[in-house]
């Protein structure tokens, strides 16, 4: 194993945000968002070409720091999956600091301001940090990664310095705290059995035996509990919801995403002979619980951020639907084929979608004041570049044709389909009706007239509606950046019979679902039909249930037992 | 050495442990915790890692002693309130069986470690000396797993910028923590006048040996945090504003240094982080020189705390 | 008994000791002390691993040593994040509590969440 031409790279794209944090905490004041603007741009060519070397020569780069080659050194290693996250994140962060230039922007002559300068220095770390997380061989250096997530993605929720904000950070700090240490505890296991922690090494190295079955449970429920997955998410919706919006986008698109990454690694690239095809169940298991649970809460929500949080729970569970499907023939391991491109592609769109659902959501709450759902009459006339953002994202996320969750869905339908999965085909659908009904939800209603006179709005950033709208873009697009590299005939005429149905389809079930659960009637005429009033007793008591499982003792309790859970189906498994 | 006084130590670790767990009082509890820690290092001694024992010694027990003692001093009021919330009897046993699962899982775990044991050792032999340093654990951190070494200043300064983050608008750019104010002849500030030269000096010689013997930067820098911590709490001198340039450059400096060196790798030895042959060793004791300043500034500073103190006119 | 074996097992207990106060005890602080016994408890194991890889001449395995100065390190890094945290989440509610629906003293009205 030696360094790849253009490994160099690797190095820049981890270690020029960080530069760019270092120079930026130096210079201080008004200069910081100069920094960011410059580090930004070059971060993006870094990435830019990192990709388009990859997209031709289609082999891994591999970068040894030292020149020491493992199990002594440390490797960097980035392959097809690291480079399309880079690419995500690096244009959801430029889309970020755009819309957050009016916010966070500096002011002449005026003194540094905690806010801008922390924010502004912390979106660079995490964007080095992820990066670290995406490139980086090494299971230690790994752990590090994740901490530098933590640390530059907690002081973002509590960046206005409220009190319920607080709370809401020192609650995600403690329970991601709990799951890194799961997952040293795991690497720890690892090199006492294998001696070294390089993700190719141990690759090779690594049998089915109960060490590394005992490993494979801590690290996935550490990791789970640091990407919120259901029942571990009792940290997300206040700290999500409560954030700046700006600072919202940041956690809700990315920060989440490297650990989830890091399952993605460790499942496909570390042990994908170990896991088995049953703890893959579950683990997809307790996403579609997520789904349900995500969806219902967030349409029972009064107001517009903690929607747009609680559906972040629903789709942190579509991103691990991909696991049972991903297993080659016999059901034996995990491979890198349709399934993991379509989850892939998943997280992406979900990266761009709900970057420009949060910046929406910002946005509105900057013009009124407020964002309670029900007082949105009027919206879409006064701020309609804002609303299409959001509609955008909305339909990019349903998976509509062209955008990146369409394509994800099909390759992950298909995939089932031929596994004889068909479960969760019925899933892969379901999520997609639920979402549809939240996105319907909110339109309605920003689209209603208003009953008394217009509400005073206050002019917001353009460049800030337009930085929505590009990520919202971008969601809905990407299946055709997607097709470089994948088959064209993956994606079908939107106008197609069979597509137009199946939109159909998704938009009623979703309408029927806004209906009935949400707590602000849609039509004056289902105010108390029968139905109504049994779903909502449901929605209720999913609310109830939700406040019971993030509650912390039942959380953490549910932290360990998943692990006892994996562990055990990773034991039980079948005779070869 | 006898298995008694292992089997007596590791017992002491335990009770400690568990009464840092159950205390009633939070005070109670970090006291504990803080025996707890110095007799951590003696197991650290048993097992042969005595740089680990001065690191758990000095971190470990120290600082985060320190800065647990200060927390549960200030909040000893909400105490009370957090006891009625605890959870009920079913939630105690059900925590318990799933904790003594996992001990279970682990204790299976450790006797079923492969012998032999896998070891980098004879790697890290065969290669030291192409670093020119004495102590191995200095050549991982330095050579082998610089980046390792590197990305934890980047943590240590993370978190110091998310601290700093949560201070109050108002006091942005102030003085960190609050002023001490001490009898200038009381006991305090006699042992703040006659201790400090003296740490200083031990703190330089621990980071001057490291690069042969146990020791090192993070250890010298710890002691030499101390011994401005103490500096500051006898009143003598005050945390500065951290608008001060001086202190933001002194901040970014160690890592900075350590990357341009790393940067000069590329073009020296092909490798970033990569050391020219010959000049291996004068290159890690300048990385170690720059991270001195840094490191026991970011320490000292963490123990400070958030700006509590409006900015100078 | 090996001296590895023996605090191998000490830290497997300690890692018990230390998740069941983190989930039990409801104050913030203690829930940060059971963090460091649980990394203790993690850093043992690795020192006793690093301990059974002694050789050529070193009385343990360097590698996991030098790792675990930086683990402590981060973990130290950590447990001051939280404090400041929970610092100011005090003097800004008076109150410490985790629990989502705590009362913010402080601020009369604020939506639950």
């Amino acid at each position: 194993m030696l360094t790849t031409p253009g490994g160099t790279l690797l190095v820049m794209a981890v270690l020029v945000p960080f530069v760019g944090v270092l120079l930026g905490l130096t210079l201080g004041g008004r200069h910081v968002w100069r920094v960011a603007a410059v580090t930004v741009l070059a971060g993006l060519a870094i990435v830019a070409s990192l990709a388009s070397m990859l997209l031709q020569s289609g082999d891994t780069v591999v970068y040894l720091l030292g020149g020491w080659a493992p199990p002594l050194g440390i490797a960097l290693r980035a392959d097809s999956l690291s480079v399309v996250m880079m690419l995500a994140v690096a244009v959801v962060i430029c889309g970020i600091g755009l819309y957050a230039r009016s916010d966070f922007g500096s002011v002449a002559g005026a003194a540094e301001a905690r806010a801008p300068f922390t924010f502004w220095l912390l979106l660079l770390a995490v964007w080095g940090s992820l990066n670290l997380v995406f490139v980086s061989g090494d299971l230690f250096t790994l752990y590090v990664a994740l901490e530098l997530v933590t640390f530059s993605g907690v002081p973002l929720v509590c960046l206005d310095g409220r009190g319920e904000t607080l709370r809401a950070a020192l609650r995600y700090l403690l329970f991601a705290l709990a799951g890194s240490l799961l997952y040293l505890l795991g690497a720890v296991l690892l090199y006492g059995a294998y001696g070294t922690l390089d993700i190719a090494l141990l690759a090779e190295r690594i049998r089915p035996e109960p060490i590394a079955w005992s490993v494979a449970a801590l690290m996935t429920v550490g990791l789970l509990a640091k990407t919120a997955l259901f029942p571990l998410h009792l940290w997300l919706p206040p700290a999500h919801a409560g954030a700046p919006a700006a600072a919202s986008a940041v956690l809700s698109a990315l920060v989440i995403k490297g650990s989830w990454f890091l399952v993605v690694r460790l499942w496909f690239d570390v042990m994908p002979g170990v896991v088995t095809l049953s703890a893959a169940q579950l683990l997809a298991g307790l996403g579609a619980a997520a789904i349900v649970v995500g969806s219902v809460v967030a349409l029972r929500q009064e107001r517009l951020k903690l929607l747009v949080a609680y559906s972040t729970i629903a789709q942190i569970g579509y991103l691990f639907l991909m696991f049972p499907l991903a297993f080659d023939a016999g059901g034996s391991a995990l491979v890198h084929g349709p399934a993991l491109t379509g989850g892939l592609l998943q997280a992406v769109s979900h990266a761009t979608a709900k970057a420009a659902m949060f910046m929406a959501a910002g946005l509105v709450y900057a013009a009124l004041g407020h964002d309670r759902i029900a007082d949105l009459a009027g919206v879409a006339r006064a701020m309609p570049i804002t609303i299409l953002a959001f509609a955008l994202a909305g339909l990019a996320l349903m998976g509509v044709v062209p955008s990146g969750a369409y394509l994800a869905k099909k390759l992950m339908l298909d995939a089932a389909a031929s596994s004889g999965q068909w479960w969760w085909e019925g899933v892969l659908q379901g999520g997609a009706v639920f979402t549809a009904a939240y996105v319907v939800l909110v339109l309605t209603h920003v689209m209603r007239r208003p009953r008394g006179p217009a509400q005073p709005l206050k002019r917001v950033s353009r460049l800030s509606e337009f930085a929505a709208l590009f990520l919202g873009l971008c969601s809905l697009l990407l299946a055709f950046a997607a097709l470089g590299p994948l088959p064209g005939d993956l994606v079908k005429n939107p106008l197609a019979p069979g597509e137009l149905g199946t939109t159909l389809l998704v938009f009623l079930g979703g309408t029927l679902l806004a209906l009935g659960l949400s707590p602000q009637p849609l039509l004056a005429a289902t105010r108390g039909g029968p139905l109504r009033r049994t779903m909502t007793r449901a929605g209720i008591a999913f609310e109830h249930s939700d406040g019971f499982v993030r509650r912390w003792p039942s959380a953490s309790i549910a932290l360990l037992t998943l692990a006892a859970l994996f562990g055990w189906l990773l034991l039980a498994r079948p005779l070869p | 050495m006898s298995d008694a006084l292992n089997i007596g130590l590791a017992g002491l670790i335990l009770g400690l442990a568990l009464w840092s767990i159950v205390a009633r009082e939070a005070f109670a509890a970090v006291e504990g915790f803080m025996a707890f820690g110095l007799l951590l290092t003696l197991a650290w001694v048993q097992l042969h890692g005595i740089d680990v024992a001065l690191t758990e010694a000095a971190i470990g027990g120290g600082l985060t002693g320190a800065l647990l003692i200060g927390a549960a001093t200030r909040l000893r009021s909400t105490e009370a309130a957090a006891r009625v919330e605890g959870p009920g009897a079913p939630t105690r046993w059900l925590a318990a069986g799933v904790s003594v699962a996992v001990t279970a899982a682990l204790a299976v775990g450790v006797l079923a470690l492969p012998v032999p044991a896998p070891t980098l050792a004879p790697d890290v032999a065969a290669h030291i000396a192409v670093t020119g340093v004495g102590n191995p654990i200095t050549a991982v951190l330095l050579a082998f797993r610089a980046m390792d070494t590197l990305l934890e200043a980047i943590v240590l300064l993370f978190a110091l910028i998310g601290v700093w983050s949560l201070a109050p608008d108002r006091f942005w750019g102030g003085r960190p923590g609050l002023r001490q104010q001490a009898d200038p002849n009381g006991i305090l500030a006699y042992v703040a006048r006659v201790l400090p030269p003296i740490g200083v000096i031990a703190g330089i010689y621990i980071f001057w040996v490291g690069a042969d013997h146990p020791g090192g930067k993070f250890q010298g820098a710890t002691l030499m945090a101390a011994m401005w911590l103490l500096v500051m709490m006898a009143g003598l001198a005050d945390a500065p504003p951290i608008s001060r340039t001086w202190l933001r450059i002194l901040l970014v400096a160690g890592p900075l240094v350590f990357i341009a060196i790393g940067v000069v790798g590329v073009v020296t030895a092909d490798a970033f982080l990569a050391y020219p042959p010959g000049i291996a060793k004068p290159l890690i004791l300048v990385i170690e020189f720059a991270l001195m300043p840094t490191l026991t500034l970011i320490l000292g500073l963490m123990l400070v705390g958030a700006p509590q103190r409006g900015p100078l006119p | 008994m090996s001296a590895a074996t023996l605090f191998g097992l000490c830290a497997a207990a300690l890692i018990g000791i230390g998740l069941y106060g983190l989930i039990v005890n409801p104050h913030p602080l203690r829930k940060i002390l059971a963090f460091n016994v649980v990394g203790s408890g993690v850093f043992m194991l690795f020192g006793a691993i690093a301990r059974r890889g002694a050789a050529a001449g070193m009385g343990g395995d360097p590698v996991p040593q030098a790792l675990l100065i930086t683990g402590i390190v981060v973990a130290f890094s950590a447990t001051a994040l939280a404090v400041a945290l929970l610092l100011r989440l005090f003097d800004e509610t008076r109150s410490v509590s985790l629990a989502s629906d705590a009362p913010d003293k402080t601020q009369p009205g604020v939506d639950d969440v």
